[in-house]
């Protein structure tokens, strides 16, 4: 008995410790966009509101299963609908809650929100044109001439768990995508053969890259950094093994990388194989 | 009429069962009892198959790294699951509920289009053995495989892959025919066979909830039937309907498939959003509340169903007026939904309360599905949703409004029901163990998953970063107590089948309604002599 008590005790304080849950994620990871703040404080807002609706409605429910049961002498009323303008006004209120809270709380931010993310054009200062492939990314800087892809690069063994897993699992790619911090990027998205779809979750961006069709999104990082991010849209068997990376650089950084990458060390074949 | 003829025939021969014995009995049959029963099975098997193939996916997810399959065999158990779910179970399950327990509840002798009847489910069988036959050829080596593009299908994918799309191609149509027949059965038995007295107005809830779901299926398969049918012609004739190359257009696929796909929906909904007051009302020994406002209720989501699908979309790309429209009406959903609840909760409030699995497993179904549609209020959230699109949190979110519909809403219809059916009493201690599992284990499945989604992990992936492991892990665990839950619930139905105490005609204390004045079992030709309802 005794060493059951400190199994479930040791058990408890291991749960318990920040260490055990410092790998958990809860929500969105940091956002770094104007977007990507935009919808976590959407998200924290609904979560907020929706969890107390429904523990409300939930705890409402439980005292009447409680309270109204047969087992404890509950006799059951008769009524099917309001009588009373009073009955009527406590009926109502909800629905006119919910009308307030759709095209209100939710409705008008969601307004101002969708016209942002929209607004691809206005000050944009670099035009990053991003292709989906099977099963790789490419990117080009149409205007600095510029164009080189990005695959995976996490080896074969990993996968097959032959050798222990890196850090960045599935989340590595030969040629990540550089980016001046700071400034707003236009994005232009398109596909060489099926749909795919460019998620950095950081960016709180994602668009379908759709074949013959151009997508347009923007982003406007305001932390140095790498961003992992994956493809989210069903591309066939290779789907889950193109992951998107981006390293967020100062313009200095930026400028040189641009240079490099011009001066003719454009790399469009990777070697290592995915 | 129906009650005239009823009424000349010769009262013993009415009575008889006249059909053949042995298998022959169950293809010939036109009896509404026995195709119901056919298709619930047919359902339950396919309800096994979908899930001992997500089962397949979930241990594969377990840990990170590729364990137990190549990505390719992944992909097609990803959408055999939701093909088989929506399709093969989700749609028959609620079919055999409807051929069942239409002709008791409105005081029918029989469905009005018996031959009909016996067409439209004999049709599931091939159809399914279509779908799934090059998943089973595939693993012994004949063939690409199965359909392997997600159940949402979407062009070119669908247009490159393998000969397991073609067979999915001819599924769909003989699927589609499947339920458009049935719905046409349905529409006119409920407008042409209820008990004299009975007006559109006293019909009960149930009936109200398929009329809405037949006249939607036969608004919306006829489109996918359309579409998979020009993913045939790109695939095989050269047309470019889905590719730009041609001069076509990807995405207008998706506004097809959607314009299927979003009231299709609420065509799982509904049924169970007319089952589901019948178990309230009889455990809360208390009238349904607001009966016209339900009905309304039911009328405007089916409405509203079919002029959302957009929201599926968001980030495909849209104009701007495209995303608000499709935003805002897609809130507007919210409140015809709402106004259910509302009746729900308010049928229990103040009732006396017993909690018999039926009642269990409906206010189970009250509580998950409560918080599938909250969740899909933000995902309404043109400019939030691409942060949940395709993640786990959207995998998590649909589950939430389906599994606690189509799964928990059907067994509470089936157990209220199974005295009727047997003849016998549940034991009710297996029942509600079988409901504690199925709470547990599903609940395990996908709170993990909403969270696992918020950190960014995409769907339909075969491996993942190692971030995301532990709750995948704690996923999978649950995914499995979910799929042993349905083991209970064969046990319970074949011993309640076998034996158990004698239940009477009125089965429930508080139960209502037509199909509780006839003997448990119910005798094969319901009601010889229609009811007449005040």
């Amino acid at each position: 008995m005794q060493g059951l008590k400190n199994l479930v005790l040791g058990v408890i304080a291991a749960l318990g410790t920040s260490a055990t849950w410092a790998g958990y994620s809860w929500s969105f990871p940091q956002p770094v966009t104007p977007i990507a703040h935009e919808t976590l404080h959407v998200h924290n807002l609904f979560m907020v509101i929706a969890l107390t609706l429904f523990f409300g409605v939930l705890a409402l429910m439980l005292y009447s299963f409680y309270s109204h049961r047969k087992s404890r002498g509950a006799v059951a009323a008769d009524f099917t609908g309001p009588k009373s303008r009073k009955q009527w006004l406590w009926v109502l209120a909800p629905f006119a809650g919910l009308l307030i809270l759709d095209y209100g709380v939710f409705g008008i931010p969601a307004y101002h929100a969708v016209k942002m993310y929209e607004d691809t054009k206005n000050d944009a200062e670099l035009v990053v044109k991003v292709t989906g492939s099977q099963w790789l990314w490419q990117y080009e800087f149409p205007a600095e001439g510029v164009k080189f892809s990005s695959r995976l690069t996490t080896p074969r063994e990993q996968i097959d768990n032959l050798v222990p897993k890196g850090e960045n699992y599935l989340l590595e790619v030969d040629h990540p995508l550089v980016l001046p911090v700071g400034k707003k990027i236009r994005f232009i998205t398109t596909s060489n053969d099926v749909i795919h779809s460019w998620w950095v979750p950081a960016f709180g961006v994602k668009r379908d890259a759709v074949p013959g069709f151009l997508r347009e999104f923007w982003a406007k990082v305001d932390t140095v950094g790498t961003y992992r991010g994956q493809c989210s849209e069903l591309c066939g068997k290779e789907h889950g093994f193109m992951p998107v990376v981006v390293n967020v650089v100062p313009e200095a950084e930026f400028k040189t990388w641009l240079e490099s990458k011009k001066a003719g060390v454009v790399a469009v074949a990777a070697k290592t194989t995915p | 009429m129906a009650h005239d003829l009823a009424h000349d025939l010769p009262h013993d021969a009415a009575h008889d069962a006249h059909y053949p014995g042995g298998l022959l009995r169950w293809i010939q049959t036109t009896n509404h009892k026995d195709i119901g029963l056919m298709y619930l099975i047919f359902a339950f098997v396919m309800l096994l198959t979908g899930g001992a193939m997500i089962l397949g996916v979930r241990a594969e997810l377990f840990k990170p790294g590729l364990q137990l399959m190549q990505p390719e065999f992944f992909n097609q158990l990803i959408t055999l699951h939701g093909l088989i779910m929506v399709f093969g179970f989700a749609m028959p399950a609620a079919t055999g509920l409807a051929n069942y327990m239409l002709p008791l509840i409105l005081g029918a002798p029989d469905m009005a289009l018996p031959r009909l009847n016996n067409w439209g489910f004999w049709i599931l069988p091939p159809a399914a053995i279509m779908l799934t036959l090059p998943f089973f050829l595939g693993i012994f080596g004949v063939g690409s495989g199965a359909v392997d593009t997600g159940w949402t299908m979407y062009a070119p994918l669908s247009v490159q892959s393998g000969w397991g799309m073609d067979f999915a191609i001819f599924a769909v149509h003989m699927l589609g025919v499947s339920s458009i027949l049935g719905s046409i059965n349905v529409i006119v038995t409920i407008l042409n066979m209820r008990a004299p007295g009975m007006t559109l107005f006293k019909m009960p809830l149930f009936a109200h909830g398929f009329l809405v779901t037949a006249i939607l299926l036969i608004t919306i398969m006829p489109v996918l039937a359309g579409g998979v049918t020009m993913v045939l012609m790109d695939r095989h004739f050269d047309t470019h309907f889905f590719t730009a190359a041609g001069g076509g257009d990807p995405v207008l696929w998706q506004h097809i498939f959607w314009f299927m796909g979003h009231p299709e929906v609420y065509v799982l909904l509904l049924p169970i959003c007319g089952v589901v007051p019948h178990v309230l009302s009889a455990f809360s020994r208390k009238p349904v509340y607001g009966y016209k406002a339900q009905v309304y209720g039911m009328w405007g989501i089916g409405a509203l169903s079919v002029v959302v699908w957009a929201h599926h979309m968001f980030t495909s790309g849209m104009s701007v007026g495209g995303q608000l429209y499709f935003m805002y009406s897609t809130m507007l959903i919210s409140l015809p939904l709402a106004v259910l609840f509302f009746c729900w909760i308010a049928t229990i409030w103040r009732g006396s309360l017993s909690f018999e699995t039926p009642m269990l497993f409906a206010v189970g179904f009250v509580i998950l599905f409560g918080w599938g549609g909250l969740t899909g209020l933000v995902l309404a959230d043109a400019a939030a949703d691409p942060q949940y699109h395709n993640a786990y949190f959207l995998v998590a979110h649909f589950h939430y409004a389906l599994y606690p519909t189509t799964v928990m809403g059907a067994m509470a219809g089936v157990y209220y029901w199974l005295p009727k059916w047997t003849g016998h009493m549940l034991d009710e201690r297996m029942g509600k163990l079988h409901f504690w599992v199925v709470m547990i284990g599903f609940n395990l499945t996908f709170i993990p998953q909403f969270l696992v989604g918020l950190a960014g992990m995409p769907r339909r992936i075969p491996d993942y970063p190692v971030m995301f492991s532990e709750w995948n892990m704690l996923s999978t665990v649950g995914a499995f107590i979910l799929g042993a839950s349905h083991l209970i619930f064969i046990y319970n139905v074949v011993k309640c089948a076998r034996g158990g105490v004698k239940a009477e005609a009125k089965a429930w204390e508080g139960a209502q309604g037509l199909e509780w004045t006839v003997p448990s079992p119910a005798p094969y030709h319901t009601f010889d002599v229609q009811p007449t309802v005040k």
